[in-house]
Parts: C-alpha cells; structure tokens; sequence
C-alpha cells in the first residue's frame, strides 16, 4: 500500500470544476440552491465538508486564508480545517480578518467590514430555510419555484403570537435580492445586517445535503419580518469584557459554581485589534493581553 | 482575571497521541494485524466494503484497525479514500447465475437446479458461547465437495421462464451514479438500490423489518439468496470487448413478492433485489425488502409507511452522513445558544413582568 | 501521507484553472467588470481566454455546443475533445456552455437551455467572443453592482438590450453570459438589470 498523493487542496481537478460550475450558477441566481455533488471529505458530515470543498475549489497559491468558528481562530474545528489547507494547499493563513483574501466561517460574520477583495464560506447544516416546515424536498423545491413562502410568514407570526416576538435567533430567513428565501446558516440574527450590500462576495456550502448558494457583492438581503413587528438584531445589555466593546457580539463565559457570569467578544480577531489600540474592559487591562493554554490533555 | 482560552491546535495533536495509544491498548498483547482483521474478522471487513463501497479487503482491514472496530468509523475512512480515486468508467453487469456458488438458499422451492447449500452460515448454531474459542484452538478441515460446474438460474429467472414474475429489464440509457450526480426526487430505481446497497445495515435491518410488522406490507418469500464468487468485467475501448478484472464475493437476494396485474396484464408476482459485497445476508435481504416497499408507488399500492418513503429512507439510510450530523452536535454552538439565551431571558422578564402587573398594577405602573 | 511538492505554480495545471476560474467567478460576481486572465494557445476561432476558461471548466460532464464559426474549424472541435473529453453537440438547448465565435449573430437565447422554475441552474452559460470592450455602453444594475456598472462590448446585435431584458424577465430562469476579448473577460449573469437610456 503507498501513500497516496493529493491534489493541490485535495480535490481532484474534475470535482472542482464541478464545484466550480455550480459556484457560478450560484452567483447567478443570487440565494438559489444549486445542487452539486459533494463528495465524500476527510472530515465528518456536518462539520464544514460544504465550506471545505468550496474553499478548496477557490484557493489559489496566493490566498490567505482565515477560518473560524464561533467567530474565533482557535476552536478546535476552525484549527483542524485551518491545518488541513496547510497540508494540502500549503496556503498562507492569518488570523487577521484585514489580511485574509478568503474566510471560511461557522456561524459567524466577522465584526469588521469586509471589503470587495475577500470571499466569505459559510458552512451551513441545513441550507433549506423551509425544512423544518416542510422536510420534503420536492415540496420546497416547488416552493421556492412559485415563491410560495407564505408557510415561513405564518410560522414567524405565530411565534408573535405565542411569545410576542419572533423566536427564531439564528440561521434566521432571509430574502436575497427581492426573489429566493434563503437560510443565512446557523449566524446569530446579531449578524443578519451584514449579509446585505456587503462588498464581499458571499459563498454558502452544505456538504452532506449536497447544495452550494451564493449572495454576490452589493445584494439586498433582507431579513424577513412584519410591518409591525420589524426585524430587531440582537442586542447584549453588557460589553466585552477585554476590550470593553459595546456593539460587539459577546459570549458569555460562566466564571465560577455559583453561576457568576461575564462576556465577551465573540471575534477574536476584533476584540484582540481593540485592545492592541487600547481599549479595554473592565478587566481587560494591559497586563490581561497573555493568554492561557488550554488544557492540553486534549 | 480572565483570559481567553488559547492551545488548540496543541490540544488537537496530544488528543491524537492519546487516540494512538488507546488503539494500540497494552503494549504487552501482540498487535493485531491486518491478515488477523481480514480473515478472522471477515464480516467486519465485508460490511465495512460494502457500505464504504470500495471493494479492497487490505484497505477495509486497515480501516477497521485505525478506527479501532468502530465499523462505522472505518466506513467513513474508507468513503473518504475512495473519493480520491481516478475513474476509469463502469464495469459490466455482473452475471451473479455465473456465480462460483459458496452458499445458496431458496425458501419458495425444495430442491431446484444447483440444489441447495448451506455453506458457512451462523444459522443452526445454537447461540451459546464457545469457551473453548477463548483458547487457540486447532480447528478441523471441513468436508467439501467440488463445486457443480455451469450457471445455474435463480429462482426469479426460473420464475420469469413461466412468465411468473415480472420481467426485471435493465435500465435503458446509462445507469446513474449518486456519488457524481446529486440525488433528486423521485429516484429511479437504478439509484434507489444504490442508495440502498450503501445504506446503514441497522436502517435498513429495521425499515424491512417495519414492513414485515405491517408497515408497508409486501408478502416477501425469499426465493434465493446466494453468497460468493463472481466475475467483474470491464468493456475496454481500445481492445473492444470485455476483459475481465478479477472477481469478488457478494451476497445477492432475490426476494418473490405479492403479485401485481391489472385488467390488461396478468397477475404476476413481483421482485425486490438486494446485493452486497462478501457474505451478509442480513443486509441483502433487509435491502430486498426495502427496495420492493419503495416501489409501491409504482405498483399502484397504497403508500405512506415509511419504509415505501423515498426521500425518508434514501434520505437517512447513509451512515457516514447521519453520523456526521449527530455527532457535529458536539461542536461548539454557543454563538447561537447565547442567541437563544437572550431571547429566552427576555421572554422570562416579559412574563413576570405581566405577572408583576396582574399582581401589582399600582407598583408596575411606576416602572 | 500528503504530498503537495508535486504541486508548484509553474506547471501544475491546478494552478492555472484556478487562476482562470478565479477570475470568472469575479466577473460573474461583479457583472460588467473586466479582468485579465492568462491566455491559453488554442487554435482559431479560439480566443486565448476562451481557451483557458473551457479548460478550467468543461469535461466530459458538460455538452458543448459550437455556433457555426466555431463549427467550421475542425481543429477547434479537436482541441476541445483532446484538452476537456467535453462532447460536442448539435440542440444548443442541451450544452452546459456554447461557444459563439460570431458575436454579430449571437443567436437567440431561447435556442438554449432556460433552466426550469426548479431547477433554474439547468441552463447553458455563452461563452460570447467579441472584438473589443468598447464602443456604445450599456448601464447595469442589480446583484454585485454597488450602482451602476458601465459595459461596452463590440460588436453585439443591435437588440442586445432588448435580448437581455427578456431574458431578465425570465429570472430565475435564464442564459448567463461571460464575453471574451482576447485575454480579458466580462460576465452578465442572468440577474443582471439593463438600465433604461
């Protein structure tokens, strides 16, 4: 048995053209699900094969790359996937979201403003926004034919009903340029606003339900709402912590037993740049800029 | 103070080390390898070909080591080096009446031409443990008696001769393929059993199970089923025929279900086909039974259980995909359940807030 | 286990479909844009872009359709099935791409795949090689343009306007358009908006 040899970014040049195609179809049709034949990656289903193979489609040897999850660098899966274009690519990559050429992201979007010479991938579970209404394909796919969405308003307004605002605060549906209903994945509705008229391209990857979508640069995208019950984003009543950012999305950090609590920025990335430009939190004074290893028994 | 958390891309590779060293277990039993996993654990490694379709004995056997008897893990690995092989097109039909018959069954007839054989099969042992399997043990040669040369019929060809059963014609045009081609609804049947043949054997154990209880009746008998070697041909361009590749052990079945007919065609019984690589009868049935519920429509028959549900089952019948799915579960989401949080906080103090007003109007007004 | 020492720049192919992809995918995410990409030498009527996009995305999955100018050098049909093992077909409606060698008689969209209501990315792409990119502009609007995209393409059929606004209207069904000059590219996807003079 000899090892085998990968391609550059471990698709073989048939798959990528493949996946290529349907990027294009994708952008045409701005929020449209194409199809496409996701192959079988390296990492499980579910974990960013979607973003991977669409990431591996694009790169090129002078991309700098940057992946994150949970809007940071470091978690676990944004490392693994990060390495494995290093090994594969031998791609450049940085956590600097300035720096980066091409982002692949879960769940969020990044607090700076992108510019028009980067390409955000999502990695998105469920790229149907009407599946948890209707789980059958062929019944969404006529759907969003017709434009059939009156099924995702009534469910939106009986959740105004039940709770007196609209319950969903993630992968929450958009409209993407006046046409397609379309799942933004798994972000927090905080970073719904930045979906639209940004001058990025935006790509969107499902590995195992196998379909690629797109929002090109300066596209309308809006959140799906009620003359009398706008979209509202997401609002913390705190500030980060570190960097003492207030418009920021913030995680919460359970701090001791008794369920003492504290937050902070969810961007790395962003919250690091603050503070190397001297802002700073409550607890986030000079001295606060180290940072722990983690556990390392894995 | 707090400090974020950082190391995780050290914490990856020590979480490798400690993966290595629990596979390897203690040191002072002897490693096993790759022939032991092959032949001793052969069932293993047939699954593990047969739902990671790549037909490589070593490569499965490696599988099976690296993910440490986790068959579904070694799947995966195996799906996942597949993908990486370069195509060069699709062999011949195989000739499964051809087949160097190891083992062979037929429920519907008492004898039929190449008779039956029971060959290796697990079937009138009695359940009980072996102690003396704990020990190496010297196993005694089996008797054997040479292989009855010539093809012989399945029962559903020997069906077919008396215009019994349905015809079973192949495909016209070129036969899908769903690992280069998404699946799209409805799915011909080409692509439906190779869905199936691929398929959790626990899924689908359980679906055609389902339909035995009543979920999707289908009255199976099963007319045959037949374990072991067949020849793989490939159609060369450039010689112009088919040369053949070498052969491989399958399990196929043929299952002989209620008949069809309508006033313009003849009652007749009706078919549902499972093949898998190596021995497993319990996958080739289970996907007889299946791949027959799933035609009901076809059939004119009533649906609705879910075992005659395309898009449910061919849907969740992959292993690697479900797993996939479930286990992303232990990724982190907390940028989304921190969303939830604090609509849910928000909600909570909107109710006692009604409920403060229903109480204490008085007080509730000054807020 | 990984060997990318194979792989450099300089003569893996990876790396120039990657280049040249990269380059479309701009043009198709920023209509009207032009940018450069490396040629590739085919034979005539092919235009060193042309040549380098069909490499980087047509094989043996994807039907080719030839208009009469490509159609009438063999040699361009030959270098099409030794480079992308694409097969050449005769109904426009059933290529993945079409290869129009004479922009003046652009045929007409409707001769093409459309795509279906559900399935509106089963259409053709025209690969549309012009002389220039310039003479008489027209002004885009829509997806991927932050106001107004100006684009001036020679020579085009003088109901190129007309052709394009019809074919909007048929959103999100449709043809997506990528012209060619020599080694630069423009796109107009299907979701492209003419604007009124």
């Amino acid at each position: 048995m000899s090892a085998p040899v990968y391609n550059f970014a471990y698709l073989d040049e048939q798959t990528k053209r493949m996946i290529r195609r349907a990027i294009l179809k994708a952008i045409a049709i701005p929020g449209y699900q194409v199809p496409f034949a996701s192959r079988e990656m390296p990492m499980p289903y579910g974990w960013g094969t979607g973003g991977v193979q669409i990431t591996a489609s694009i790169l090129g040897p002078d991309d700098k790359l940057k992946v994150i999850d949970q809007g940071s660098d470091d978690t676990t899966n944004a490392v693994s996937i990060r390495k494995f274009f290093v090994k594969t690519a031998g791609v450049e990559t940085t956590t600097k979201t300035n720096e980066a050429t091409v982002i692949q992201t879960r769940h969020r979007i990044p607090e700076q403003a992108l510019t028009e010479d980067q390409v955000l991938v999502y990695q998105v579970p469920i790229p149907e926004p009407l599946r948890f209404l209707e789980p059958r394909e062929t019944e969404t796919r006529r759907m969003h034919a017709l434009s059939e969405y009156g099924l995702m308003h009534v469910k939106l307004y009986e959740d105004i009903a039940r709770h007196g605002h609209i319950a969903t605060t993630y992968a929450y549906p958009v409209e993407v340029g006046g046409r397609y209903v379309m799942d933004p994945s798994p972000i927090p509705k905080f970073d719904n606003p930045k979906l639209s008229d940004s001058p990025a391209l935006q790509l969107f990857g499902a590995g195992r339900e196998k379909r690629i979508y797109a929002i090109p640069p300066y596209t309308h995208v809006k959140s799906l709402d009620f003359e009398d019950h706008p979209f509202e984003p997401y609002r913390h009543d705190a500030q980060c912590e570190l960097c003492g950012a207030m418009n920021s999305y913030l995680d919460e950090v359970i701090t001791d037993d008794a369920g003492s609590r504290m937050f902070v920025c969810s961007d790395t990335d962003f919250c690091e740049d603050r503070r190397a430009a001297g802002h700073h939190g409550p607890q986030g004074g000079p001295a606060a800029a180290a940072t722990k290893e983690e556990s390392a028994h894995g | 103070m707090y400090v974020a958390v950082k190391g995780g891309e050290r914490a990856i590779d020590n979480a490798h080390k400690l993966l290595a060293d629990a596979r390897r277990g203690d040191r002072d039993v002897p490693e096993v390898s790759l022939d032991q996993i092959d032949n001793q654990l052969a069932l293993a490694v047939d699954r593990v070909m047969s739902e990671g379709s790549l037909y490589d004995r070593e490569l499965a056997s490696l599988a099976i080591k690296q993910a440490r008897g986790d068959l579904i893990e070694a799947i995966f690995l195996l799906r996942a080096y597949r993908t990486t092989l370069p195509r060069f097109g699709a062999s011949e039909p195989l000739d499964t009446g051809a087949m160097d018959i190891r083992r062979r069954v037929s429920a519907t007839f008492k004898d039929l031409p190449g008779g039956q054989v029971l060959g290796p099969t697990f079937d009138y042992t009695h359940r009980l443990l072996d102690h003396t399997l704990a020990e190496q043990s010297d196993v005694e040669e089996p008797a054997t008696a040479p292989a009855e040369a010539g093809r012989f019929k399945s029962v559903a060809e020997l069906l077919a001769g008396g215009g019994l059963i349905e015809d079973d014609d192949p495909p016209a045009g070129d036969v899908g393929d769903l690992t280069r081609e998404p699946l799209s609804f409805p799915a011909k049947r080409d692509l439906r059993l190779q869905n199936l043949a691929r398929g959790d054997e626990g899924f689908l154990l359980a679906l055609g199970y389902s339909t035995q209880r009543g979920f999707g009746r289908t009255h199976p008998f099963a007319g045959e089923i037949r374990y072991g070697e067949v020849e793989v041909e490939f159609f060369a361009e450039d010689a112009g025929f088919a040369v053949p590749l070498g052969s491989i052990a399958v399990t196929e079945c043929q299952m002989v279900n209620q008949f069809t007919g309508s006033a313009n065609r003849a009652p007749c019984f009706t078919r549902g086909y499972g093949l898998v690589f190596g021995q497993s009868e319990r996958k080739a049935m289970a996907m007889a039974l299946v791949d027959r519920a799933l035609r009901a429509r076809e059939l004119g028959e009533e649906t609705g259980a879910p075992a005659q549900d395309e898009e449910f089952v061919l849907s969740h019948s992959d292993n690697v995909q479900a797993t996939g799915f479930v286990e992303h579960l232990k990724l982190p989401h907390y940028v989304d359940f921190q969303s939830e949080l604090g609509l849910l906080r928000k909600l909570q103090a909107e109710f006692h807030a009604r409920d403060a007003h229903t109480e204490t109007p008085i007080q509730d007004a000054a807020e | 286990m990984l060997d990318i020492t194979a792989n450099t720049p300089e003569f893996d192919p990876a790396y120039a479909s990657q280049a040249a992809f990269r380059a479309l995918m701009e043009c198709m995410a920023r209509p009207g844009q032009i940018r450069s990409l490396k040629g590739v030498d085919a034979p005539a009527p092919f235009a060193p872009a042309t040549a380098a996009l069909i490499k980087s995305l047509a094989d043996y999955e994807t039907p080719l359709w030839l208009d009469p100018a490509f159609a009438a050098a063999p040699q361009a049909a030959e270098w099409i099935r030794f480079h992308t093992g694409a097969p050449l077909v005769g109904d426009p409606a059933a290529a993945a791409f079409a290869l129009i060698g004479n922009a003046r008689a652009l045929p007409g969209f409707a001769q093409f795949a459309q795509g279906t209501s559900e399935y509106p990315d089963r259409s053709t792409t025209l690969i549309v090689q012009i002389e220039a990119f310039s003479g008489d502009a027209i002004t885009l609007k829509g997806p991927g343009i932050k106001t107004a995209q100006r684009l001036a393409a020679t020579p085009l059929p003088a109901d190129f306007a007309a052709r394009m606004k019809d074919n909007r209207a048929l959103f999100p069904r449709g043809i997506d358009l990528v012209f060619v000059a020599g080694t630069d590219i423009a796109a107009l996807p299907r979701s492209v908006m003419i604007e009124e003079r």
